[in-house]
């Protein structure tokens, strides 16, 4: 049986609602994802923990704020840092284009602006994720 | 180091890959689990089963940080349904639980009820030896008390606790489902709301229809405010009493290794005969002729066990 992706939702920074982090997480698991759930207002240095004790094979953040372009740095150098480099990293919220290449260059290649279908981040993680990767040691 | 001896180090990153592995790749788990053997037996195993949203995660966090102030390590197993539509699932439970992150003395995994090979009883049991063998002094898990298999992980638990809150539906009839008879300790959440008393009144009056021998255990019926821990010392002290009982816990480890072992042997026993092209050629006309309404299955099976036995 295929080990079920499984994704780690947070909705990082201070502004206060999740409805983004609930619409994708409700999604994900239609497409048949087991999706943790983590909350509002989850610094890099949790989710990296959380994504770790998980095992989890992607990190799904709902950002809002326009705090990408502190909080994305942060968290791919952590993952690095606990040995958690091959995480798949994916992005929701309102990012400037002009952005875009800057997360591309920390290796996050999925970054999808509101509006973006649901069926198309499910692919994108499901096309990327090297399967049974991280049951190995 | 290779993951076994990773585990038993008490690493979190190890621990983490050790239960997927029990959840999804049963021969290297076995090959894995083996290694913990000798290791096996030291935790604590406590179930906490109850209707949604009773306040199972808030207490699960509330038991952790009266156990860890006790200076014990907690492993947290937070189980939570599988979508039937999809075979996905979210797992919130941690939401209520983020206290404890950066606590090394506290690892939390969600898993979910289905989709896994052997059940979610296998994969919830394999996952408590690896916690116990990585030192893990006590092991949290969360159910809802809804299927046959959540109730069996609280019912061999070494002791299980049955939440429930004031005004849950008809109070105590909700609950009647079976996950009345499997709790050590009793608690009504939620003592903020009115009507606390009432429903801690109503569980005793059931309890009270029943017979206590001399030194058999009554369970205790206790109120909390899991959101503000209020109560939550009474809780541990009332589970550590139950715990505490040497002949009681024998008797629940003898039934849990019990469960395990008969539901591992059924499992590998039709494996086998599966396996071979001799024996499976054996069941497929059993099965034709069962279809057929020629033999009914308890001489197909009396069959079958004849000619491989
Ligand atoms: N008023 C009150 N609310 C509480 C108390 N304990 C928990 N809650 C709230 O009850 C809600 C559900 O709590 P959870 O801990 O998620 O309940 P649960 O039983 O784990 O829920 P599921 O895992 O979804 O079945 C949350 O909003 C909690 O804040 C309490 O003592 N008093
Ligand atoms: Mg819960």
């Amino acid at each position: 049986m295929a080990r079920p992706i499984r994704v780690v939702i947070a909705k990082p920074g201070l502004d206060g609602h999740d409805r983004g982090a609930k619409v994708i997480a409700r999604a994900l698991r239609d497409a048949g994802m087991e999706v943790i759930y983590t909350g509002l207002r989850q610094t890099p240095e949790q989710i990296v923990e959380v994504a770790l004790q998980e095992d989890a094979d992607v990190i799904g953040l709902s950002i809002l704020s326009g705090a990408h372009n502190h909080i994305c740095p942060r968290l791919v150098s952590l993952l690095r840092e606990k040995g958690l480099g091959d995480v798949l990293v994916v992005v929701g919220g309102i990012i400037p284009d002009a952005d875009v290449p800057q997360l591309e260059a920390l290796g996050i290649s999925g970054v999808f602006q509101p509006g973006t279908p649901m069926q198309a981040i499910s692919r994108f993680i499901e096309s990327r994720v090297q399967r049974g990767a991280s049951a190995a040691t | 180091m290779d993951l076994a001896d990773r585990v038993l180090a008490g690493d979190q990153r190890a621990i983490a890959r050790a239960i997927s592995l029990v959840e999804n790749e049963p021969d290297a788990a076995a090959g894995l689990l083996r290694h913990m053997a000798g290791r096996i037996g030291h935790a604590r195993v406590i179930g906490v089963t109850g209707a949604p949203g009773v306040g199972k995660s808030t207490l699960v966090d509330r038991l952790a940080a009266e156990y860890r102030r006790m200076g014990r390590t907690v492993g947290i197993l937070a189980i939570d349904p599988t979508s039937p539509i999809s075979g996905g699932a979210i797992l919130g439970d941690r939401v209520r639980m983020q206290r404890h992150v950066f606590d090394e003395g506290v690892y939390v995994r969600s898993m979910a009820t289905h989709g896994r090979l052997g059940g979610l009883s296998h994969a919830t049991s394999d996952a408590v030896l690896i916690l116990d063998a990585a030192g893990r002094d006590v092991v949290l898990i969360e159910t809802a008390g809804v299927g046959q298999a959540e109730v069996d992980i609280a019912r061999t638990a070494d002791a299980s606790i049955v939440v429930t809150i004031p005004d849950a539906g008809d109070g105590v009839q909700a609950m009647k489902a079976g996950i009345m008879e499997i709790g050590d300790v009793f608690v009504v959440n939620k003592l903020d709301r009115p009507g606390a008393e009432r429903a801690a009144a109503e569980i005793e009056e059931m309890l009270s229809l029943r017979e206590y021998g001399e030194g058999t255990w009554r369970p205790p019926v206790l109120k909390t405010r899991a959101a503000t821990g209020e109560g939550v010392a009474a809780v541990v002290e009332a589970v550590e009493r139950f715990a505490g009982q040497p002949a009681e816990t024998r008797e629940r480890r003898r039934t849990r290794a019990r469960t395990r072992l008969t539901d591992l042997l059924r499992q590998q026993f039709v494996e086998r005969l599966e396996h071979s092209e001799e024996t499976r050629k054996l069941l497929d006309e059993a099965v034709e002729r069962m279809a057929a309404g020629e033999i009914d299955p308890y001489a197909a099976v009396a069959e079958i066990m004849e000619r491989t036995s």
